[in-house]
């Protein structure tokens, strides 16, 4: 018999990147952080990732085998990264029930119940994130000391804390950290929020291994900046200097790992612009003038909402014109 | 910095394995079939039958119109019959069949090797000659030269553009040529310039073939007003568009043809079938083929005749690979994969490319996690991961606004996909539907 070949429509070749390469990559990138964590607050800091790890990936499994029935997707790299991402948004201290809760928000309701991964419109972790804050304030919000410190104390003060209750700058400036501190992370705060240095080294990789551009970090932590300085340039009594807007609290995180996650965020680089000056926009907001310390998780999610409208209306620079 | 055209592209491995190989003539093959549509138009009508002898470059089937072209025997022989086999389409086409017997060409062709430099025609002369030996696109698009030379009234071109960019990986057919015909390729541009009233000619090459931009740009300065641009290797840039932007830096506007910015994109052997048909006197009845893949032992830059079969250019290459999956007429990334290797050469075939088993299976297509590199790889700034969900959803109102119709079907955003989605199958479907919309209208 004559043999018959494949016959499909072009092109026939593949770049052989996968979904599944990229997602490792973003986890590789955020492995130094999960080090540093534990370096700091010890092996709480290990025992609340696992926990966040092991609750996302079995609820994505439970949940598309049995609720959903379908195929699970478990080994795609993306329920890893939401388990990580909710661990660096927490405590290291959390109890473990209140671990399991956000998991169960994260993937349950943000991811699974917009189709899994892609279909989602808000980022999963943050979404788990928001959900702790707003049903558990006092755990979410009770920080342990830095072990490195040597202060003896159960709980510590964010940077962000700090300016928030404190009466005037000079008091404020008086119990924050150096910026030298803020910089290798020797802070108090969440787990992966710690290390500006260690942020923006996994930024790096990701940008030299192409999962991320650059237009969402830069344009969240220039307008950040930018609004920043302009009140301290008016008012350096009432407000803050600008570099601890933007080393404290989760801004860094969030502008390099959370407000990039590609599934919510818009496609083109004007598009991203636009995203990443809104986050900027709304969190610094929160922080001067709303009720909570960070703002960053609720201005992602907020631009999440607008990221399916920024689309339809942000074109690329089409060839030809018009 | 090189240049290059200004939006997207891929870099697929390069692989051109048959690049050191000099073009041999393939033996004659037995039998031929050749198709007499192997042009973008009308197909030509078969002016042979049953019995006929035919020689050489004779005419065996008319063009049927202006946007169509003459259809010459490769061989000379007896007509065994006129039906309908496959073709590269894999879809049943008229054509001629003919038993070869010895090698007898048309009188008038000159069968010498010597370079004739000098020519005495006019623009139009030439056109018309083009025209009757049947010359088509070479890069594989095969829409007919002389069309292109006539440009729409009120238009002119100001300058043509040779593409010797080769940008599918694999094919080597193209660089062959211009290594060893370099002094025939610039007659024949020498000629296109005539005829198309231009004084301006630019070769470009990607900056992978140093050999043939060394070559050409001694060559150039022999001939009047043509010059050579080394190009950053870079995907799709031999579609027309992207050379035009890469060289001269303008943009084709949406629907529009090359003249509209004044240029006229033909490619290097295009350049050196017309030298051959009117220096030579000789039609388009042979091309340059590469043929290669990975398992292939002996990967060869052929010299073939319109009409023969497949299984005679992997016969010559060193055979068929134990574990070929797949066969492409052409390369990888626009190539047609043909059902079998009974399928003939045409004027279009600039390589046979045969793949191992797994390089042909397609990856698990998983969900669109929108990461936007289709759309940051689209030459034509289009959002491919939207048109194969408007395609898919059968929105052709939408698609159309999303100027569908612009896509070339590069395959630079199916070849990037992390998820491995068929967007280029779906985007083809839509353009076609919305073809339709747009033809209804008128
Ligand atoms: S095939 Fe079409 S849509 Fe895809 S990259 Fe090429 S031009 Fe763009
Ligand atoms: S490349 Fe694939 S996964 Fe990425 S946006 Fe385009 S279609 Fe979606």
């Amino acid at each position: 018999m004559k043999k018959i070949f494949t016959v499909a429509p072009s092109p026939h070749v593949h770049s052989n990147d996968s979904t599944q390469k990229i997602m490792y990559r973003v986890v590789y990138a955020m492995l130094p952080l999960l080090a540093w964590s534990v370096f700091v607050f010890g092996l709480d800091a290990l025992r609340v990732t696992l926990i966040a790890v092991v609750a996302s990936l079995a609820f994505e499994y439970l949940i598309q085998k049995f609720l959903l029935k379908v195929k699970p997707t478990v080994t795609d790299g993306s329920a890893l990264i939401t388990g990580i991402l909710l661990s660096f948004n927490v405590p290291s201290n959390l109890p473990w029930w209140i671990i399991i809760i956000g998991a169960l928000a994260a993937i349950g309701i943000a991811k699974l119940s917009f189709g899994g991964l892609g279909g989602n419109i808000f980022n999963p972790a943050l979404v788990g994130r928001v959900f702790l804050l707003i049903s558990f304030p006092v755990q979410m919000t009770s920080w342990p000391v830095n072990i490195k410190s040597g202060i003896d104390a159960v709980t510590a003060a964010t940077p962000l804390g700090i300016i928030k209750e404190s009466t005037s700058i000079a008091d404020a400036l008086n119990s924050l950290p150096s910026i030298t501190d803020m910089l290798i992370g020797n802070t108090g705060g969440s787990l992966g929020e710690m290390s500006a240095v260690l942020i923006v080294l996994g930024g790096l990789y990701m940008l030299w291994k192409k999962v991320i551009t650059w237009h969402i970090p830069v344009a969240v932590i220039a307008t950040v900046a930018i609004i920043a300085s302009i009140f301290w340039l008016i008012n350096p009594d009432v407000y803050i200097n600008p570099a601890y807007q933007i080393l404290s609290g989760g801004l860094l995180l969030g502008a390099v790992f959370m407000a990039t996650d590609m599934v919510t965020s818009p496609m083109t680089p004007k598009g991203q612009i636009i995203f990443g000056v809104g986050i900027g926009l709304i969190t610094i907001s929160i922080r001067m003038f709303g009720a909570y310390p960070e703002g960053i998780s609720f201005a992602i999610l907020i631009m999440n909402a607008f990221t399916p409208l920024i689309n339809n209306y942000v074109k690329p620079k089409r060839f030809g014109g018009k | 910095m090189l240049k290059t055209f200004n939006l997207g592209g891929v870099h697929p491995p390069e692989n051109k394995l048959s690049a050191d190989k000099k073009i041999e003539n393939l033996p004659l093959p037995k039998t031929v079939f050749i198709p007499v549509a192997q042009h973008i138009g009308a197909p030509a009508s078969p002016v042979v039958k049953r019995g006929d002898e035919v020689k050489v470059g004779q005419v065996i089937a008319q063009s049927s119109g202006f946007v169509s072209t003459n259809i010459h025997s490769s061989v000379s022989g007896k007509v065994k019959k006129v039906d309908v086999s496959a073709d590269s389409s894999g879809y049943s086409k008229q054509g001629i069949f003919i038993d070869v017997a010895g090698d007898e060409w048309m009188e008038e062709i000159d069968r010498t090797e010597e370079l004739v430099k000098e020519f005495n025609l006019d623009g139009s002369e030439i056109v018309k000659k083009i025209q009757e030996a049947g010359i088509v696109g070479l890069g594989g698009a095969t829409f007919p030269t002389h069309v292109k030379l006539v440009p729409p009234k009120g238009m002119k071109a100001e300058v043509l553009l040779l593409n010797g960019v080769e940008c599918e990986p694999y094919l080597t057919s193209d660089h062959r040529l211009m290594l060893e015909k370099a002094d025939e390729i610039m007659v024949g541009i020498q000629l296109l310039m005539k005829s198309l009233q231009v004084n301006k000619a630019v070769i470009g090459i990607e900056n992978n073939k140093p050999d043939a931009i060394q070559l050409l740009t001694e060559k150039a300065k022999e001939y009047q007003g043509v010059s050579v641009v080394a190009l950053k290797v870079q995907y799709p840039q031999g579609g027309e568009k992207q050379l035009i932007n890469a060289v001269t830096g303008k943009e084709v506007p949406s629907g529009a043809l090359p003249i509209a910015v004044g240029a006229v994109v033909s490619n290097v052997g295009t350049a050196f079938a017309v030298y051959e048909a009117i220096q030579k006197n000789k039609p388009l009845f042979e091309r340059i083929v590469t043929v290669t893949g990975k398992g292939v032992s002996k990967p060869s830059n052929f010299r073939v005749r319109v009409g023969t079969a497949t299984s005679e250019l992997v016969e010559a290459a060193g055979g068929l690979p134990e574990n070929t999956g797949k066969v492409i007429s052409g390369g990888p990334m626009m190539g047609r994969a043909i059902p079998s290797l009974d399928v003939p050469v045409t004027k279009g075939t600039s390589g046979i490319l045969l793949m191992q088993e797994e390089e042909s299976k397609r990856g698990e297509v998983l969900n669109c996690i929108r990461c936007a590199r289709c759309v940051s790889v689209c030459p034509m700034g289009l959002e491919p991961y939207l048109l194969m969900t408007l395609g898919e959803k059968h929105i052709f109102d939408r698609a159309e606004e999303e100027r569908v119709m612009d896509c070339i079907e590069c395959g630079s955003c199916s070849f990037t996909c992390p998820s491995h989605r068929p967007l280029l199958d779906y985007i083809r479907y839509g353009k076609g539907k919305v073809g339709q919309i747009i033809r209804s209208r008128k």
